[in-house]
Formats: C-alpha cells, structure tokens, sequence
C-alpha cells in the first residue's frame, strides 16, 4: 500500500533532530507538525516574521496579528519571537533554517525543484519558496509521486529534467512520496538514490512511474 | 515639526502624484495601511507602481485600488487571492513584476539604508535571473538585485508617538519597517497614538526619523483565512 498524506508527513518527521529549526511548506507538509516526536524540541518558522509558533487558536481567540504564511491563524508559545520580513528572509537565506519541507510539480534528478508557475495558466507568484529552497540547510519535497490528470492519466514527477520553470537549480536534499524516498546529491555529481519504499509497493512499479534514473541502495535491494 | 495629521486625507495632501511609486505594508490584511489605502483610493491619483507582497483581496488593502483601475504596476511576491487582479492582468491592463519574497523584502530594505544593489542565491539559475548579472562567489551563483526607493510609502503600526517613533504588534510588523526606511516620504498609520515617554526607547521598531506622517486610524482588522479549533468540553 502507498503511504497516505498522514503517513508521507510522518515519515518526513522522521527526518527531524532535537534543537531544529523548520519551515513547512502548505498542504502535506504542514501535517508534519503533527509528528514531532514528544521530547523533542522543534521550532517552526514562518516566513512572515515568526519563529516558534502553536496551533490553530481556540474559537473566539483568534488575533488579525497573529497569522502563518498561509494567512491562518495561529497561537504563540513561550518561546516565539517576532520580526521583520527582511529579519526573515535573512534567518532564511543565511542558511540558519535547518530544514524546509514543502510541495513541488517537479524534480529532477540533479535536485533542480518547479512548483510555482505553468506557463500559459495564470500566475500567483513564488511567494518565499526561491529563498527558501536557496537559503534553508537541507530541503525536503513532500509530494505524491505522480500528477494525475481530470482524464486520468499519469504523469512523472519526479524527471531526468524539470520541463516547469523552476524555483531553484540544484536545491533538493531529498523526496517523499507515497511510494518511497530518495536522497539528492544536489552539489555533486552522485544523483538521485531510492532509499526506502512504502510498504508493498515494489521496486519495479516505482520504476515505471518514475522517469528520472536513480541508483537503488543496498538495503532497498535486499528487502525487496 | 508637527507630524501629527488630523486624517489620512490631510495627511497625504501635497505627496500624492500620478505615475509615483508607493510601497504599502502587510502580509495579506495583517499589518497593512487600510485608512491609508482608502484615503489614497480617494484622492484619485492614477497610474501606480505599487510595491507590496501581495496585491490585497477582492474589496479590501489594494484590491480596492485594482476596482477603480488607479495601479499600472504591481511588484509583488504572492497575488493568489485577488480575481480582480487576475482578470485586469489577463486583459493586459496591468503589470506585474514577481519577486520572490525575499529578494522583495531585502531590496527595500536595502533601498532605506542607500544600497544600491547586493547579490542574493535566491533564483540563480531560473527565470527571475534573466538579464541579471551573475556571479560566483564561494563557488556558488548569485544574482544581482537592486534596491527599491518609492516615493511615498504607507505603513501600519500599533503604537507610534508624535515624534513617529513605531512600535508594531506580532505578525504585523511584516513589511513595515523597511518600507518606512525606504519611502522618500513615509506616513504610518497607529492604532495607539502617544505622547511622547509612553513608548519605551528600547522597544521601538521603527525610529522618527524615518518618518515624516502620522495619523491615528480606528479601522477595523480584518482576519483573511480564520483557522480555530474546538475548545474541549469541560
């Protein structure tokens, strides 16, 4: 079985340490928030101007100050603090971020990421994304593994070449999907490698869904 | 000096121009200049290059400027929730210059403190980065991006005294202060107006000097997207 939107952000969870500090992108990665481990210490970074913030406020509770980068709202901790977009961006772009989790329509095998226009449709803007994925220690896309269109059909996501404009060259440290992970060398020249499948999914249905060439590492091979 | 104005109208009299850029704070309705906005809409003044990181909502912040066709220009990073703006862009009736968030925020902050240009890794190697120098610094690419002056910028804060000095509040503060600094002339807006010795020196934001306007607003703020959770039966 695929792992689910719940199960993709719990397995992502499993990425993070004690004392990181994290951005989460909208959609499934926002869920990951729900999976950090209890014990440890995780603050989460708004783009906006926010660092360590809480859930979703009671009903009656909710502040026009006190929003997420999704314009939500939101509650502080003890700990939050407060501060300008450029403060922001800075924390970000100086590579004191941790780690981002986020969405994309595409990867490539080199780490190149495309998940904010599509030529010819209407354009809302990269928001934070390009400095995030330029500025923040490791980048983690969240996505299903393939894009299904209204007739059914199935496209590849994740390419030997991004064919979307992209939001950054050489940026992605690693993928969830529902049908497994994959570590990026995105600096190097050591490409894409599957680390991990969802359980019962094999390596032969991953690889006719996946056009980019990754190398297997030893322990997906033994298991599968 | 009196930097006290009765009204945003007042306030705004003799700055105004047609063709000049305005920055306007906020991120979406949070901390953004409403009274002013209004006030600017008003005045009637036309074709606007508008700086701010998104372009309002559908009858509120600049989307009230979009419905009466006074902005030429948008320079924005995210413009998802506005259908005005979608179908006046789509008609070739307005500009917009994407930016990304970042870059946004550090090219008028830049701007405020005389930087006349700086050299950023966020988009190298993608379509923002065309007609754009490159360079490798460390082995790695960056790009140059200038810095953004306007010549009249509006911001919000929630506690500002008569001399202009600004205190803002939580998630508010956004892009305000870097756009007071880089406005040639800046009027805030204040939710709290003190005299001067009610604001601790420690704690302002924004010091007077990069302010030259200040009015009193008692607008309502509005939430864009309210997200809540059930309280648990006691």
């Amino acid at each position: 079985m695929p792992w689910t939107r719940d199960q993709m952000a719990e397995r992502a969870a499993k990425e993070l340490r004690d004392g990181f500090y994290v951005n989460l992108g909208i959609g499934i990665p926002t869920l990951v928030s729900n999976y950090i481990p209890d014990g440890m210490s995780v603050q989460l970074q708004s783009e906006n101007g926010m660092l360590g913030f809480g859930p979703f406020p009671y009903e009656g509770d909710e502040d026009p100050d006190l929003i997420n980068a999704g314009k939500q709202t939101v509650t502080e901790l003890k700990t939050t603090s407060y501060f300008s977009s450029a403060d922001s961006f800075a924390m970000i772009r100086g590579g004191h971020i941790d780690m981002a989790f986020l969405g994309a329509m595409q990867v490539a095998q080199n780490g190149d990421l495309a998940n904010w226009m599509i030529p010819g449709k209407m354009v809302k803007g990269m928001g934070g994304a390009m400095d995030l994925v330029a500025g923040v220690k490791k980048v983690c896309v969240i996505m299903e593994h393939v894009a299904k269109s209204k007739d059914g059909k199935e496209e590849a996501k994740l390419l030997q070449k991004c064919s979307l404009p992209l939001t950054g060259a050489n940026v992605v440290d690693m993928v969830i999907t529902d049908l497994g992970v994959f570590n990026i060398d995105k600096k190097g020249s050591g490409g894409m490698t599957l680390i991990e499948l969802a359980p019962g999914v094999t390596l032969d249905e991953i690889k006719s869904k996946t056009e980019a060439s990754f190398k297997v590492d030893a322990k997906v091979k033994q298991a599968a | 000096m009196k930097k006290v104005y009765k009204d945003a109208k007042s306030a705004l009299e003799g700055v105004v121009k047609d063709g000049m850029m305005v920055m306007a704070g906020g991120f979406g309705l949070c901390g953004m200049p409403e009274t002013l906005i209004k006030a600017l809409r008003d005045s009637g003044v036309k074709n606007l290059t508008c700086v701010s990181n998104n372009a309002g909502i559908d009858g509120a912040g600049l989307g009230l400027l979009l419905e009466t066709r006074q902005i030429k220009k948008m320079i924005a990073s995210y413009v998802g929730e506005n259908k005005l703006f979608a179908q006046q862009y789509l008609a070739g009736e307005l500009e917009i210059e994407f930016n990304p968030q970042g870059t946004m925020s550090e090219r008028i902050r830049a701007g405020g403190a005389g930087i006349a240009a700086f050299y950023t890794k966020t988009g190298a190697g993608t379509e923002i980065a065309k007609g754009k120098e490159e360079r490798v610094f460390n082995g790695e690419r960056f790009i140059m991006e200038t810095g953004l002056v306007a010549d009249l910028s509006l911001v919000h804060a929630w506690k500002g005294d008569t001399e202009g000095n600004l205190v803002y509040r939580k998630t508010a503060r956004n892009f305000n202060p870097m756009m007071a600094t880089a406005g040639r002339v800046t009027i805030a807006e204040v939710e709290h107006l003190v005299q001067p010795g009610e604001l601790d020196g420690d704690m302002i934001h924004t010091p007077g000097v990069y302010v030259q306007r200040i009015i009193h607003t008692t607008a309502e703020k509005r939430i864009e997207v309210r997200t809540t959770r059930k309280r648990q039966a006691a």
